[in-house]
């Protein structure tokens, strides 16, 4: 998973990561270690618990920062998701009277297994949210970042209340309907002509793949049930390695593929939105340009006009100039990430494809050595088979 | 070679040790296959001379299996190293019995072609604990001759055994004949045999699927009723059939046409593997002549078809209220085992429905993302990258052929196999019912027997001469009738237990036969993931 956004956590000057979660019913609480050099913070190793909250809070401030509008903010890490290995488990226990003992119990592991993924999954994110920031030049030296990591109390007032959140949501609603205007607007720049173009066709794209990647993720998975079943019912004596070999491939691709897509969907999301307050800021700009004029042909308040204007030009050129720098490197980001998995994925995939037929090879082999004579013979190899 | 006759019970174990089996690159062992539409049984050519290599190491294998006097529960120490392997190139070459008792590969062996690096790796270290030692060598052939004899009750049987059975029906050329509603498709059904129960060797007619019907029909009625198992025929589908009446030449058609064709193939085998349903004149023309009289009694929607639902609603209800002193436990064992059977087969049936579903979907999703993943790459703009995946996409595309043919393998191999055989547990719980009439009517003979005697009684009693004389003719009239009815309960209780053994026999074998058929398919599927993996690695390696 960290392959997903590479060479983070190099830097030693600060080093982050969780390693260890606790899941209370729907709340995971994280403990984030830092480790660091820096004389800005209080202790050289400290952890501090966090919530899936904090980490939200933390990315909109960041957002809502005025100074990093010319950069890439990190996308916020998704909600730890239980609710499908929540349902499955509710299933399988109506379904409970129905099957026999070692097929529950295998259910049940598979579940179990699921429910594990998952977790680590959501910690893996978390902890990529955070190292993507504290590799960042400039916001790994934001104040409330460092809030965030030293703080030894609850953080929660700080957090939004509902009044702001519900203030989140139109925001985003009004955002979204300026995307439209801007993306009509016409660019003078070259290179930011074309990252936009990119950007935008690239994230419906990806978006698209991401969700047929989790949709045969989805039936790999119950395909890997199925093998459950059956070998349950074949009264299996030794342990099913196919189903598991089956039922990892899904988990890996899940892993690999489908990850690494979500990632960077959000990534480009996140890219789409530096475009975005950069067009904001030249829209300004264009506006102030007009304004100045208005004032000159009235000859009134010329002096604001003007200086409107050269804060508009000056915002404008950083947002453009570190625009640049960021998209340039979350290119080559993007790259080698895409590589590293793609990589990884195919390696993966060879590997549980020879140990199938390893073991598709040894059951063939047991199978057929059994004598026919037995009538139950044949379903113990069968079932070994599977 | 070892002396014939082993008990039926009696399954002697057979193990290789680790290393030796190291040493068999070709996993070596024979399988007694049914018999395939290739061989004759003249035709005992040996395999061709690329599979010479495979000879040379099993004899190496064979020199490193354990003590030659291997411990075994009972019977001759005979057993064959079980061989398979699968040579996706060479035809099946089959015969059963081979005049060489040295020659180790005269059963059909089709090589598995994989790299010896993979097959090294595919064997650990240590022993597997479902392996005990094994035989040695020299009595390797002999137990398929076993098969047919061992368990031999009749003089006529052990003869059949000595014949091999050499016969191969396929059903091919579905062909629609007529139009509308009237329309059906005429099979084409093919024998190739050397028995000399038939007027030549390889022969053909067309056959339209109520024929079908009409030949399982005529042989229920003149066997289930003593005791044989009768191989039920493919069921009767009005959707499928009127889909293809009208004309719809889509996907579902065919499969459906497909899978009927399938079906009736396995039925036809079945029921001329029994050894006595294959010499009922009945089969013998259906096999060979050119015109059949029209089974119209089979219609789903007949008067005929409406009775016999009726009648089997009867027979229900009648079972319920027999309730039979079973003297003999192997027949209760039997019953339950077959209860508990038919249980677990629906149980599976279903299971591999829904396995094979899942995989159409996955089929169907990998297409998807292939798109999907090469639209993307159509967006990429750096140049590797962009090749990277839509290479992926390509690969994708061909995984999900993969899928959708290891779903095929899924369904043909092994659900259609399940769906089989649970209609062939209901045609033996069938047969144990007969059993059970049978019974009711000896022992209602029985009963009405002693009736008759104590009226007899009577009479003598109060003497009534002529009365007397008709009561005496009518007893020995029922007492004739009541020897007849143990006669015939004697009679399909025997029928019933070699049925039932040459039923269970032939599950075996089917299940195994189709089980390493689907192992099989499915390392070929790991093979070929293998191979486009392989294929894409250097693309993904090649960005930078």
């Amino acid at each position: 998973m960290r392959s997903v956004s590479v060479d983070l956590n190099h830097d030693a000057s600060l080093l982050i990561d969780i390693p260890d979660a606790l899941c209370e019913r729907d709340k995971v609480k994280f403990t984030v270690h830092t480790k660091t050099t820096l004389s800005s913070f209080q202790k050289p190793d400290f952890s501090v618990p966090r919530q899936h909250e904090d980490f939200i809070w933390l990315h909109d401030t960041l957002v809502e920062t005025e100074d990093y509008a010319g950069l890439i903010i990190p996308p916020v890490p998704p909600k730890p998701d239980f609710e499908s290995p929540r349902e499955k488990m509710h299933k399988l226990g109506e379904g409970e009277a129905t099957m026999t003992k070692e097929e529950y119990t295998k259910m049940k592991q598979e579940l179990e297994a699921e429910y594990l993924a998952v977790f680590k999954k959501t910690v893996q994110v978390h902890e990529v949210f955070l190292q993507r920031l504290s590799s960042h030049p400039i916001l790994s030296k934001d104040r409330n970042f460092q809030i965030f990591l030293e703080y030894d109390q609850d953080l929660t007032v700080r957090r939004k209340n509902a009044k702001e959140m519900f203030g989140g949501f139109f925001k985003n609603m009004v955002k979204s309907a300026d995307e439209v205007l801007i993306s009509g607007i016409k660019e003078v720049d070259d290179f930011f002509e074309q990252e936009k173009t990119f950007l935008l066709d690239y994230y419906s794209k990806i978006k698209d793949s991401t969700a047929k990647a989790e949709k045969m993720t989805r039936s790999h998975k119950n395909i890997a049930d199925d093998y459950i079943h059956i070998s349950a019912t074949l009264n299996t004596l030794s342990a099913d390695d196919s189903t598991k070999v089956e039922g990892r491939v899904a988990s890996d691709q899940e892993l690999k593929l489908t990850e690494l897509l979500r990632y960077y969907m959000r990534d480009i999301q996140a890219a789409k939105d530096l475009l975005y307050r950069r067009a904001r800021a030249l829209v300004d700009y264009e506006n102030s340009n007009k304004a100045l004029d208005k004032a000159r042909l009235k000859s009134r308040d010329i002096p604001q006009a003007e200086e409107h204007q050269k804060q508009c030009l000056q915002k404008f050129d950083k947002l453009s100039e570190s625009g640049k720098k960021e998209l340039t490197s979350f290119k080559g980001r993007r790259v080698v990430a895409f590589r590293k998995n793609l990589i990884e994925m195919a390696e993966l995939e060879i590997k549980h494809a020879k140990v199938s037929i390893c073991l598709e090879h040894v059951h063939t082999l047991m199978c057929a050595q059994r004598d026919a004579s037995e009538p139950s013979s044949g379903f113990d190899d069968v079932g070994m088979a599977f | 070679m070892t002396a014939l006759g082993k008990p039926p019970d009696s399954p002697p174990q057979l193990s290789l040790c680790q290393s030796a089996v190291r040493q068999c690159v070709c996993v070596c062992v024979s399988v007694s296959y049914p018999p395939s539409s290739q061989s004759t049984m003249a035709d005992t050519a040996r395999d061709p001379p690329p599979e010479l290599s495979d000879f040379q190491e099993l004899q190496d294998g064979e020199d490193l299996f354990p003590e030659p006097s291997a411990p075994l529960e009972s019977g001759p120490a005979s057993l064959p190293a079980e061989d398979i392997s699968t040579n996706s190139n060479g035809p099946k070459q089959d015969s059963l019995f081979d005049d060489d008792p040295e020659d180790l590969f005269a059963e059909a062996t089709e090589e598995v072609s994989l790299d010896s690096p993979e097959r090294d790796v595919l064997l650990s270290d240590g022993p597997s604990p479902a392996i005990t030692p094994i035989t040695p060598p020299c009595s390797l052939i002999t137990p398929h001759i076993d098969m047919f004899t061992h368990c031999s009750f009749d003089e006529i049987e052990e003869e059949e055994g000595g014949d091999s059975f050499d016969m191969h029906i396929s059903v091919s050329d579905p062909e629609k004949v007529g139009d509308g509603m009237n329309a059906y498709m005429a099979y084409k059904v093919s024998t190739k045999t050397s028995m000399s129960l038939f007027r030549s060797q390889d022969f053909s007619v067309k056959r339209r699927f109520s024929d079908f019907l009409g030949l399982h029909s005529k042989l229920a009625s003149k066997y289930l009723h003593i005791g044989y198992i009768v191989p039920p025929a493919p069921e009767k589908s009005i959707v499928g059939m009127t889909k293809v009446k009208v004309g719809k030449e889509d996907q579902s058609s065919n499969e459906f046409v497909e899978k009927r064709r399938s079906a009736l193939e396995r039925y036809l085998m079945r029921t001329v593997k029994h050894p006595t349903l294959l010499k009922d004149p009945d089969v013998l023309q259906f096999l060979e002549s050119s015109e059949l009289p029209r089974a119209v009694s089979t219609q789903a929607l007949s008067s005929a078809g409406i009775l016999r639902m009726v009648n089997k609603a009867a027979e229900a209800v009648n079972k319920m209220t027999i309730k039979m002193n079973e003297s003999d436990a192997w027949f209760e064992e039997k019953q339950q085992h077959f209860d508990n059977l038919d249980l677990q087969l629906r149980k599976l049936h279903a299971s591999v429905e829904s396995l094979v579903c899942h995989r159409r979907e996955l089929s169907v999703n990998t297409a998807l993302f292939a798109k999907s993943a090469a639209m993307l790459g159509n967006s990429e703009d750096h140049t590797a990258l962009s090749r990277a995946l839509s290479q992926l996409a390509e690969v994708e595309e061909k995984i999900d052929q993969l899928h959708q043919d290891q779903a095929n393998a899924d369904f043909y191999c092994f659900s259609e196999l399940l769906g089989d055989y649970v209609r062939l547990i209901t045609a033996v719980k069938g047969v144990f019912d007969h059993r059970m009439k049978t019974w009711q009517k000896w022992q209602d003979g029985q009963i009405l027997l002693q009736k008759k005697r104590e009226a007899e009684a009577k009479l003598q009693f109060n003497n009534k001469p002529e009365k007397l004389q008709q009561a005496k003719d009518e007893m020995r009239e029922l007492e004739g009738k009541v020897q007849q009815g143990e006669r015939d309960f004697e009679l399909i209780s025997k029928t019933i237990r070699k049925e039932v053994s040459r039923f269970e026999k032939e599950r075996v074998k089917d299940f195994k036969t189709i089980i390493i058929k689907y192992l099989e398919s499915l390392v070929q599927t790991q093979q070929k993931l293998i191979k486009y993996w392989d294929a894409f690695l250097p693309e993904a390696k090649a960005i930078s």
